[in-house]
Parts: C-alpha cells; structure tokens; sequence
C-alpha cells in the first residue's frame, strides 16, 4: 500500500494499488504475471468497445438486450457471464496447478500471498459467478418455456438480478486492475478475514462482490419459485412438470432460504471491519464459530442449489436421447425434495473439527451419509431409463454417462468424509479439494455444458458442432480425472489444501500428473470455444427452425427455433405428462390456429441497468473508502426503485398480425421440413421436426 | 515415478504409527469395502446398459412407455437405507470411540502438553516440565499424550497424518486432541487451515523417543534459555522460524494466559 491519492476523492487508492506500477518497479514474474492478468481485463473490456463502436452496436446492445426483460435473453446473459468467469477462473486453476508443480522444494513463480488470492478468486468465481449464473440462466431460459407461459412472474425482478449478479462479477474483475482480493479463500472465515489481520481493500472485494451475488440469488429464487407455482399453463399440474422444473423449484427453495444466511454472514462481516462491531473478532466477544455456522448454513444447501438443476438436465438429456419416458418420475420428484429438504440438516459436516460433541458430529454425519439414498436412486433412475430404449450418444448423452459414472466416486469419497474419525484424518486436505470437485464438475459442470449442446439449438436455431462437443467432452473427462485422482493420493498423504509451495519432493508425480489434467481441462474450454466458432460458421446448414431437433418431449420443444419474444401465440393446454411428445404421435400440434390475439409484454426497462451499476460503484467506493461514491450509488439505487414504481406504462402490445406473420413462417417452414428419424438427427438433413415414431 | 508416487503415502495415515490413526485407517478400510458395493452396480450398469440399448441395436425390445416398475423401486430405495442404517451404526459407535477429546486408555499416565498456534509456528508448552518447544513435539513411545490446544492468532488446525486426526486451534478457546506414538521415528505436523503467507511453511515434527531419550530430551530442554517476557513477545511476531527453538522455566498458566489476552480488548 502506498500513500494515499486525495483521500476525499479517492480515499484509500494509491498508485500502489496498480498491478502495473509494481510491475514496474519491481519486475518479478509474480508481479508481472498480476499486471498481465490486469492487462487482460483492460485489454478485453477496450476489445470489446472498439468492436461495439467499429460495428456500430452500442445502441443494439443496449435496446435488444442489456434493457430487454425477455426471460430468453436474460437467460443468455447470465450463460455468457458463466462463460466469460469460467475462462478467468480456469486460468487461475492451471496457474495454481502449476505453481504446485513448478514449486516442489522450491519458491515457484507466484509468490505466497498472489497465490492466496489465485485460491480466492478461483473458489469465488466458480461458485458465485460461474456455477450460479450459468444454472440460473439455464433455469430462466427453459423454466417459462417448460411451463407454457409468456415471461417469469416478475420480468424486472429477474433483469435485476441478472445486473446484480453481473456487478458481482465486475468487482470481481476490477479487483485484479484495481488493488487486491482478498486472501482468506471462499468461505471467507474470520478472525483471518478481520481488519486487525487483514487491514488492505482484498476482504472487502471479497465481501461486497459476494454480497451482491447473494442478493441477486435470493431475488432469482423468489422469482423462479413464483413463476413456476403461479405462471402454469392450463392443466400443468405440479406433477405433470418436466423433471427440470421440479429440480429447477428445489433449487429455487433452497435459493430463499439459503441465500440470506450468508448475507448476513457477510453483511456482518462488514459491520466487523467497518464500523468496529464485533461478531467474529477474537476481541470483545466475538466468536468465529457463529460465522461458520452461518456460513455453511447457505453454503451447504449451495451445493444442492448448483447440483439440482444439473440433475434436472439428465433426467431430460437421458430420457430424450434414450426415446423413452423417465424411469421412476414419482420416485425422482421425491429424491429430489428429500435431498432440497435433507441438504439444511447436514452443514456441520463442514466443520467436525472445531471441538464440539461426538454425539453432533455422529449426528450431522448420519444426516450425511442419509442424502446419499436419494441421490443413488436418482442415478439408478436414468440407468432404468436407458434400459430398452434407443440410445443415442450425443455429447450431451456422453456428458451424462461421464456424470454417472464420475458421481458416484465422488458420493464415495463424500461417504468417507460423512465419517467424523476419517474427516479428522483428511479435512483441509487436497483430498477434500479433490472430492468437492469430484461432486461439482461432473455434478454441476458436465450438467450445464450438457444443457448448453442440448437446449443452444432451441436458443439460437442451429445445432453445435458434434465432432468438436466430443472432443470438449473427451478433454473434460479425461483432464478431470488426470487433475483430481492424484490429489485424493495427496490428502491422504497429508497435503493440506491453499498450500503455495511443497516441501516434500515425494508428491512430486502427483503434482505433475495433476498438472497435466489441468491443461486437459483448460483445453476442454478451448474446444468449447472452438466449437462455438465453428457451428456459427456452419450456422446455415444446420439450422433447426422447426424448433424440435432431438424428437424432444416437453412443451420448450413445441415452439420455433428460437421462440419468439412471447414464447407461446396461445397458451398450450396439457393433459399429461410431456403433452408435447404425445400430442406429436396423436395429434396435429403444428396445426395452424384459426386466429390470433394480440399479446402483451413487458416492455424494456433501463432500472435494471442503472441499479446493477450503482451497485456495482457503491461496492467499489466501500471497498476504497470512497464515500462520496458510496452515497452516491445508494441513493441512485433508492431514487430508482422509487421512481419506477410510479410508472405505470410497463407493458407493450404485440398485435394479433405480427404474432400472425411470426407464426405463419414458422408453420410453413414446418411444412415444408422433412421429419427426421433418429439415426440421422446429428446431420444437416436435421431442419428441426423429428419424426414421430412410436 | 510410479515408485515415487507409493512414497509420497508414506506420509499419511496408510503408515500409521500410533493406535489412533491406526483404528482410523482400519476404519477407513471397512468403509471402503462397503462402498465398493454401493458404487460397483452403477459402474458396470451405466455403460453396459447404455451400450446394450443403442440405437443401431435392434436386437431388443424398444418400450418407450415403459417408466415404472415396483421391483425395481424396491430395489433401488431398500438396499440403500440398509447400507446406511449399517454404516450409521458403524459412524456413532466410531466417532465416539474416536472421540479426539477422549483421552486413550492406557497403564501409563498421560503426557499434558499445550499446544499454541502462532503465526506462523506452533508453540509446545509441557506444563508439568515447564518447559516449551517452537516447532517441535517429543513423545515418548507407548505413553499417551492430550494435547490442549489454542490460538494467539487466527484460527489454525493441527494434523499429525500418521499419528491422529486433526482439530481445530481457536482464539479464546481451548480444544483437545489424544494421541499417541507406538513406535519411535520422526513424524510430521502441520498446520492445515490457510493463515497467511507463512503457512506454506507451518510445519514441525513430532519426535517419538524411548522413554530413555525422551527423559533426555527433557533434561537438555531444562537447560535451555528461559521463556521471558521478551522471548515470548519475539515469537509472538509473525515470523517463519528457521529451525526448532527450546525454552526453560515457562511461567506457570501461560497457556491460559494467551488464551484469555487473545479476547481482550485492544486484541484483535
């Protein structure tokens, strides 16, 4: 830290701050790699306005989509800030990874306290603004379409979110131009956490980026449990819902409930370093453990909320590509709320080792080891769905078998953990690194790189390139297992986890196998952006604008590629379960409607917008003491929502004849289209209408 | 490599050397073996019934309907609870047995050492000797010892992998770990919980010595400088120390002493 740059305006900054000038002055290759991932950010953020400007789209940025309250395009945002973090976060794995590799007996490249905020930032961002909002989009995209409605229950509600979530993530980006993050990890615990330890700006990124995210994942709950209890089409019954919206409801109800403890949890925090208070200070009463507890009371149902909605993409990826009804829906409709219902029972397990009774920690153990029947039977369930059906292996398909298979190694290593005496032995070790990844890539990542090849055709009209999803597929797989085998081997040999450097010489070909799969894994994303390249070049002969490319079974399927703006011209009336499937083998579901109504929806709004940047500069003026800004950005926010709720002109009118024309193209290049039977759906002859063969 | 790989366990609790992390890897044994049958059905269901009811295989009967089946609902749900309701047995009677705070049985008397975490060492104080070690724990073989542990700084962890388990060090609170060493040899102990940039470097050793070396070790520890106010406020400091540090005439109630400063105000 270096002497403050006109405190009142700036208040703690100073040119120190700046990964740059320490680079310069004192050129080490830790330093410069923390001016070149600053220089990256910079880099990205003026690329990405010179093509703006150079293709003149500022204005169709801001009219189609960054004030657009379309549940699709929300959707999409959220997918491609998922992706955009994914890519810094994976960076940092494979440096971390490296580091490991390169300082065995040795100081490495990155120094101690770079690498603690590598470890941060990564844990950070792929919880918080990887894995949230990359489901959430997936949820907001598919949830409407799923039930048959027009939008979510509070369409701005949603915008909100996504600009929360995505000032979050700004502040996670700036931290690497401006200043540093934070040291203490993930969870953030104090006393570590606290001003007297950590007096620099990197707790309070943590904090405030961390808050935000929460806050927005707490009005997406709200929001998604609304929708899908009151936005139903007619005859959708609870249990006649796709099995990714029942997964996508849990979700949302964990979402509420578990959300705001850690809001608390941090909002306390705050209150700790900024105004003296003293909930988790080693001082005057404060105690950490109240600060574990809440912690782990959101941040073990959390894993249940990023997990959830992945389960729900296999149960439609298997059952679509297995041509067959799921197996067990009943049964898997009560794993899944048994598993939302017992993940609130369990978050002691994160902490056996603090000291209390063996009778709490038997307990939260059984709990433990209690959620594994569920979720067991849920993978017997796809397994049963497969049997005698006719299975297709599509990337998406290959990304379920990999989940089930990799899964259940990981709910075995999670049994072991469940048991307190083995939980002493290994806690805090590379092999709880390896199992929480054990469960997170194949349970959350897999799921939502499925759900992204599975549902990108409904979203954009054109399928993704198959050669190139396998060969992403082949590198998640294999990197993982090459990444994350070794580290079992080395927290059971002792390694704790955050550890800059080795000095035991013996874990050396574990660290270097480890290493491998690392740059496995970062060229699994490599392909995946390939892939992207490669289908948007061949965009034109793989469109699928019919809308159903994979004889898909639930009414998202029923509408155009990409669906129009109000989603449905009349809503769908169903009377069972998957109506689209049957209605396409016993009915006429592209028949065209006798006429058409005109058709409200929300119109756009710029308060989303202004309320994520305040936000996001209100976060950034606290974290620098900036308090002028900090002001500012409140009241902005507050005069916002007040000035809102008087408008009354919120919605827009599409009429009967544009709906009409909108529709007419659509059934007429259904006409026209040849239905498609299943061995040839990965091929251009696929124009989007699957054969109906029962 | 491959040789070199089988080393690196010889850290862990595989090579245990005391009767705690003993019964904790013969623990770890029996749940693994339970768990092979828990994960080998889906292991060998997956792909063969994937690969079995390919498209291009015609060969079987295609039931798209087909999604519910009373026997296999029995199937998947039963065996499961079964196995848990076992291991749930299998979790309460271990972790009681396991208890960390329960002291081990033993004809000989239990060693009572302290355990301080700093940043970024620990210090060992043996009460009843009035003695105190940076970085380095002598046991003697075959005796028990309790180790009481807390904080001068931020919360830490102590893991002996051959030896016991670990549990946490927090400030203002005292925790309990038992343990014990059944053979002599040197063992290593470390900090696991994340504390800053010297924690990388937070290692000791925990030296197991017949009773006959152990006394001399005393004797020789006896000997070193004593533990006053301004080497106590020297190892307070954040520091990497570069070596093992001894101390004589520890003054009584030290340990709680630096327990209570800790939630003082004016600390941190």
């Amino acid at each position: 830290m270096s002497a403050p740059l006109l405190p009142a305006v700036f208040g703690r900054f100073g040119w120190h701050d700046l990964p740059f000038v320490r680079a310069w002055e004192n050129p080490t290759i830790n330093e410069l790699i923390g001016a070149g991932a600053g220089g990256m950010v910079v880099a990205g953020a003026v690329f990405v306005a010179v093509l703006l400007t150079v293709t003149g789209r500022w204005r169709w940025l801001w009219s189609e989509w960054l004030t657009s309250l379309d549940h699709k395009k929300i959707g999409i945002m959220y997918v491609v800030i998922a992706f955009v973090m994914l890519a810094r976060a994976l960076v940092e794995a494979n440096l971390m990874r490296l580091q490991q590799a390169v300082a065995i007996d040795a100081p490495g490249i990155v120094a101690p306290d770079h690498f603690a905020e590598l470890f941060s930032t990564h844990g950070s961002i792929m919880i918080f603004f990887m894995a949230m909002p990359f489901l959430t989009g997936i949820i907001n995209y598919l949830v409407p379409l799923q039930i048959g409605a027009r939008d979510v229950a509070f369409p701005l509600l949603n915008a909100i979110g996504l600009w929360l979530t995505g000032s979050g993530a700004a502040l996670m980006m700036i931290s690497l131009v401006i200043g540093k993050f934070s040291t203490g990890g993930w969870s953030g615990y104090p006393p570590y956490t606290e001003i007297g330890f950590n007096p620099g700006v990197g707790p309070d990124y943590w904090i405030w980026a961390v808050t935000l995210g929460s806050i927005a994942s707490t009005l997406t709950g709200i929001n998604i449990a609304v929708t899908i209890y009151k936005m139903r089409c007619p005859g959708m019954q609870l249990m006649r819902m796709q099995m990714f919206c029942w997964t996508s409801l849990c979700t949302a109800i964990l979402m509420v409930f578990a959300m705001p403890p850690l809001t608390v949890a941090t909002l306390l925090l705050a209150l700790d370093r900024y105004l003296g208070f003293h909930f988790f200070t080693n001082a005057l009463g404060g105690n950490m453990m109240n600060y574990a507890n809440l912690f782990w009371m959101f941040g073990h149902p959390e894993v249940y909320i990023v997990i959830l909605p992945a389960f729900g993409v296999y149960s439609e990826v298997v059952s679509t590509f297995s041509g067959k009804a799921l197996y067990g829906y009943v049964s898997l409709v009560i794993a899944t709320m048994a598993i939302a219902v017992l993940s609130f029972t369990v978050w002691l397990h994160h902490f056996f080792t603090m000291g209390q009774s063996p009778s709490i920690n038997a307990a939260f153990g059984i709990a433990t080891m209690t959620i594994g029947v569920p979720t067991g039977v849920k993978i017997y369930n796809w397994i049963w769905t497969m049997f005698r059906g006719e299975v297709r292996f599509s990337t998406p398909l290959l990304y379920s078998l990999a989940f089930m298979m990799t899964f259940v190694l990981g709910g075995l290593t999670g049994i072991i953990l469940a048991f307190p005496p083995l939980d002493y032995v290994v806690h805090n070790t590379l092999f709880l690194v390896a199992h929480f990844h054990n469960m997170l890539i194949p349970g959350t990542l897999y799921g939502m790189i499925a759900a992204y090849t599975f549902w990108f055709p409904k979203a954009f009209g054109f399928r993704l390139n198959e050669t190139w999803g396998r060969i992403a597929c082949g590198c998640w797989v294999v990197g993982f297992y090459l990444a994350f085998m070794p580290l079992y081997v080395l927290g059971a040999a002792g390694m704790p986890r955050r550890t800059q450097a080795v000095m035991e010489t013996v874990y050396r070909p574990w660290l270097y196998a480890a290493e491998v799969g690392a740059v496995i894994l970062f060229c699994g994303l490599g392909a995946l952006f390939v892939q992207l390249w490669v289908s948007i070049r061949h965009r034109n002969a793989n469109r699928v604008f019919a809308g159903d490319p994979w004889d898909g079974r639930g009414l998202e399927w029923s509408t155009s590629a990409p669906p129009p703006e109000y989603n449905f011209a009349h809503l769908p009336h169903v009377e069972q379960r998957y109506a689209f499937y049957d209605d396409k083998r016993k009915y006429a579901p592209y028949a065209r409607p006798p006429h058409y109504d005109d058709i409200e929806m929300p119109k756009n709004s710029a308060v989303a917008p202004i309320i994520g940047i305040a936000s996001a500069a209100a976060g950034f003026a606290l974290v620098w003491y900036m308090w002028w800004l900090a002001i500012l950005g409140t009241l902005v926010i507050v005069a916002t929502v007040i000035a809102r709720s008087f408008v009354r002109d919120t919605e827009k009118v599409i009429s009967a004849d544009e709906v009409r024309r909108t529709e007419d193209r659509w059934l007429t290049a259904v006409e026209q289209a040849r239905p498609i039977p299943r061995e040839i759906e990965s091929t251009s002859a696929n124009q989007g209408l699957a054969e109906a063969r029962t | 490599m491959l040789l070199g790989g089988c080393d690196a366990l010889r850290l862990g609790v595989v090579n245990h050397a005391g009767p705690v992390a003993a019964e904790q890897w013969h623990l770890y044994l029996i749940v693994a073996a339970v768990l092979v049958f828990v994960a080998g059905p889906v292991l060998i269901l997956v792909p063969l019934v994937a690969w079995h009811y390919r498209l291009s295989n015609k060969g079987d009967a295609y039931r798209p309907d087909w999604g519910f089946s009373w026997p296999l609902e029995i199937l998947v749900w039963i065996p499961p609870i079964g196995i848990v309701i076992g291991l749930g047995f299998l979790l309460w009677t271990s972790t009681h047995r396991l208890d960390p705070y329960r002291r081990l049985t033993s004809a000989q008397p239990a060693i009572e050492v302290q355990a301080v975490a700093l940043d970024w060492k620990w210090l060992f104080i043996y009460p009843d000797q009035r003695i105190a070690t940076i970085n380095q724990l002598a046991v003697p073989v075959g005796r028990p010892v309790n180790l009481s542990l807390t904080s001068g700084t931020v919360m830490q962890s102590l893991l002996i992998p051959q030896l016991a388990g670990q549990i946490y060090a927090m400030p203002g609170m005292r925790t309990q770990l038992n343990l014990a060493a059944s053979q002599p040899g040197v063992f290593r102990g470390e900090n696991t919980q994340f504390n800053g940039e010297g924690f990388q470097q937070e290692k000791f050793d925990v030296i197991a010595m017949n009773p006959a070396d152990y006394q001399r070790w005393l004797t020789r520890i006896r000997a070193a400088r004593p533990l006053d106010d301004r080497a106590l406020t020297s190892i307070k400091a954040r520091s990497i120390p570069t070596g093992p540090q001894f101390f004589s005439t520890v003054r009584p109630g030290l340990f709680r002493q630096i327990m209570v400063a800790s939630t003082r105000e004016g600390a941190r």
